[in-house]
């Protein structure tokens, strides 16, 4: 299978330029550029280069060891980790979570959507909307952010800091936590906690809505070319509530085409092999999902806050949903398939995230003492929630001795490995295409990556499947011996 | 005979009988250690209660308390030491505490607190060790044994099981349990059991208890290890 761009024919005949590392971003990649002597782009690709490998450590690990230890992937996003293998548990425990449980594990999450969605759009995304895509290196930055726009600068800062409390207050520590466990919670919320957050969530609310604003306004300054930059349309994937509503915490996968077809609706997701299979290719370590029912060439999708607005009827929260409504309406929904919405509607679920915790710190259900349950034992669990970037599948089995035999983790930044590298083939060949290239130019490529906030930490699992090539050369740099292993794992001579 | 001995300079008495540690547990000093505890004949293994007496290092869980004993106990020379020691404890063994369920509750990683100990300072071995999750209620993982024999002791002396043993000398040793198939589940061992519940480490735990106590409520999170062995000999000699 081959997409334009992705594969030139004759590489050893063009000029590479590297952008490595790719900045502002979480975990580390690269993107490599082949040139010829016009600088006509002819391969364009978003490789990561670190590698992982929990999926093979965690097997003969006890089952309950899990959502601590898989939360290690990531510093960022841990909680998402947390909750998805915490979930996966509940299946093999037998449980059905009580109200308590669900609501505590709900908060946890919402303040984790606030702090990472903060983070990316503050820290690692405002010095390109800001300053401009192509404006001076030095001051590209959140420390050039902080000198220019300081009420911008703290209430990132400060909106960050709120949902890291939240995750403290329930999970024990602001990073890797342990308040979830199989089949519920270990703590509640204590009055005194629930006052501390009530305290400041107006605030919070406020000045989530003010980011909502600044996106906008950024956005519909300049409609024309927010819309174009990278664009290209995509199918896309999200749980949505049994209503249609969004839910980052539980609910069904659905996914649309294109054209805004459905492919499938409230797929229950412990049985999501049937709709999404995975495939390697010879370049990344990171694997390439697709939809199964669509194929390899077709079945690529996106995921993630522009997937999620886009495929939900509504929003439950007023505010997010007033958001939502002028999103999808901006320019006769030119922006749903727009590469840069993706900060737009990051803002909107910031939004959501805040009006959740409000309602949510009001339920005396938080206070509860009802943590834990259990029920029949299970060998199988999937656990999956909607992170910051996007779907998060984990799934695990058990053996008899309660010892995990098989993990599978489908990571947010996994499922938009493709979509991220048609966005860098389609801004390579709108703005460096026959250029002479300039740290402004590549900037673009890396703006197109970030609008994804990806995470590559997470997202690198193809341990044992990894195509591998290996070649012994003699001091003249002829091949004299090579081997290789192809993405069965089998050696091949 | 006044019965006294001097450590770090304090005057401390002492019965007859007793060891250097039973003594400084009595009066409220604390000297580190690991394999020892107070319910069990002393084994004198981990080293890290050493202190000098006289100018001699010896393992304070084991030395008698001699009328007139000079000793040295909180010294930066010892605690180096007793430092370096555990930093082999942890280097040997496979111990990841960000993931282990025996964090903040575990002896091992609150001395190396105790003790400043600020990173492993040696190479790790990453040694292939055996997880034993046979049993049914009770997991045995040897990443994390420390070869202290409490279990051993606890299942001889309380339990009058006999269920562990070390066995192989050196780098070699570990722990086996009494069964013929070698597998914990062929064993009498119950979750009741005081060698089930003894270890200072997560070698051996209950089954599905994990991460059940929250960061905040867990023995070492607000006091350090000295101060929760003192308190725990202080209520000990009230049920006297």
């Amino acid at each position: 299978m081959t997409f334009a761009l992705e594969t030139a024919e004759h590489p050893e005949k063009l000029k590479r330029v590297v952008i490595e590392p790719v900045s502002r971003v979480e975990g580390h990649g690269k993107v490599t550029l082949l040139l010829d002597e016009n600088n006509r782009v002819h391969q364009a690709r978003f490789h990561i280069v670190e590698f992982r490998g929990f999926e093979k450590f965690i097997q003969g690990r006890p089952y309950w060891e899990v959502p601590v230890m898989v939360q290690r992937l990531c510093g960022i996003c841990p909680v998402s980790h947390h909750l998805a293998a915490s979930k996966a548990l509940d299946m093999i425990v037998g449980a059905t979570l009580t109200p308590t449980a669900e609501k505590l594990r709900r908060l946890m999450h919402y303040g984790q959507i606030l702090q990472s969605h903060a983070l990316h759009f503050f820290h690692l995304a405002s010095p390109d909307l800001l300053f401009g895509f192509g404006s001076d290196v030095a001051t590209r930055n959140i420390v050039g952010v902080a000198a220019a726009f300081p009420e911008i600068a703290k209430k990132g800062v400060l909106l960050r800091k709120y949902g890291q409390e939240i995750i403290r207050m329930t999970a024990g520590k602001r990073v890797h936590g342990t308040g979830a466990i199989p089949g519920g919670v270990n703590k509640n919320l204590s009055l005194a906690e629930r006052d501390t957050l009530l305290a400041d969530i107006e605030q919070m609310i406020a000045w989530s809505r003010d980011a909502v604003e600044l996106i906008k306004k950024v956005y519909s300054d300049r409609p024309d070319f927010h819309n174009g930059f990278g664009y290209y349309r995509s199918s896309f994937m999200s749980l949505v509530r049994g209503d249609g509503a969004l839910d980052l915490y539980h609910g069904g996968l659905r996914a649309r085409d294109e054209h805004g077809q459905t492919i499938f609706d409230h797929v229950d997701y412990s049985h999501y092999w049937d709709y999404i299979h995975e495939e390697v290719r010879p370049w990344s370590y990171m694997k390439f999902p697709f939809i199964r029912s669509r194929g390899r060439e077709e079945g690529w999708y996106r995921v993630g806050p522009l997937a999620r607005v886009n495929n939900c009827d509504f929003i439950p929260t007023p505010l997010a949903e007033a958001e939502r409504i002028a999103f999808k309406e901006f320019g006769g929904g030119s922006a749903t398939q727009a590469t840069l919405a993706y900060h737009w509607t990051r803002m909107i679920e910031m939004l959501h995230a805040a009006e959740s915790i409000r309602e949510l710190l009001h339920d005396g259900d938080l206070q509860g003492d009802d943590l834990v349950s259990k029920g029949e034992r299970q060998l199988r669990g999937v656990g999956v929630i909607e992170a910051p970037r996007g779907t998060l599948i984990h799934h695990y089995r058990i053996d008899e001795n309660e010892q995990i035999v098989r993990a599978n983790l489908i990571v947010s930044t996994t499922h938009n490995n493709h979509a991220m590298n048609e966005a860098v083939r389609q801004v390579a060949l709108q703005y460096l295409d026959g250029k002479v290239l300039t740290e402004g130019l590549l900037n673009h490529i890396e703006v197109a990556i970030r609008a994804f906030d990806p995470c590559l930490s997470c997202a690198t699992h193809a341990l044992g499947k990894m195509p591998l090539e290996v070649e012994l050369l003699d001091a003249e740099g002829a091949v004299i011996d090579q081997i290789a292993k192809n993405t069965s794992g089998q050696f091949c001579i | 005979m006044s019965n006294t001995i001097t450590i770090d300079g304090q005057t401390i008495p002492f019965q007859e009988g007793q060891t250097i540690m039973d003594a400084a547990l009595a009066a409220g000093v604390y000297i580190p250690h690991l394999c020892h505890n107070p319910e069990f004949t002393p084994h004198g293994s981990c080293k890290l209660c050493t202190v000098t007496v006289n100018g001699r290092n010896v393992a304070s869980c084991t030395m008698p308390a001699v009328e007139g004993q000079q000793i040295a106990n909180n010294t930066d020379e010892l605690n180096a030491k007793r430092r370096a020691l555990t930093q082999m404890l942890f280097v040997e063994g496979n111990h990841f505490c960000p993931f282990c369920e025996k964090s903040g509750n575990c002896n091992l990683q609150a001395v190396a607190y105790h003790l400043d100990m600020m990173s492993p300072h040696y190479n790790h071995f990453y040694p292939a060790r055996e997880v034993d999750a046979s049993h049914p209620d009770i997991l045995l993982d040897r990443n994390r044994c420390i070869l202290c024999e409490l279990c051993v002791r606890a299942s001889r002396d309380v339990d009058g099981k006999e269920v562990f043993g070390l066995s192989g000398r050196g780098i070699d040793c570990k722990l086996v349990v009494n069964s013929s198939s070698g597998d914990l589940v062929d064993t009498d061992l119950a979750a009741t059991d005081k060698a089930a519940s003894v270890c200072p480490t997560g070698a051996i735990i209950v089954k599905r208890h994990g991460f059940s106590v929250p960061i905040g409520q867990r023995i070492f999170d607000h006091k350090d290890i000295s101060q929760v062995q003192l308190e725990a000999a202080q209520k000990e000699r009230g049920h006297e």
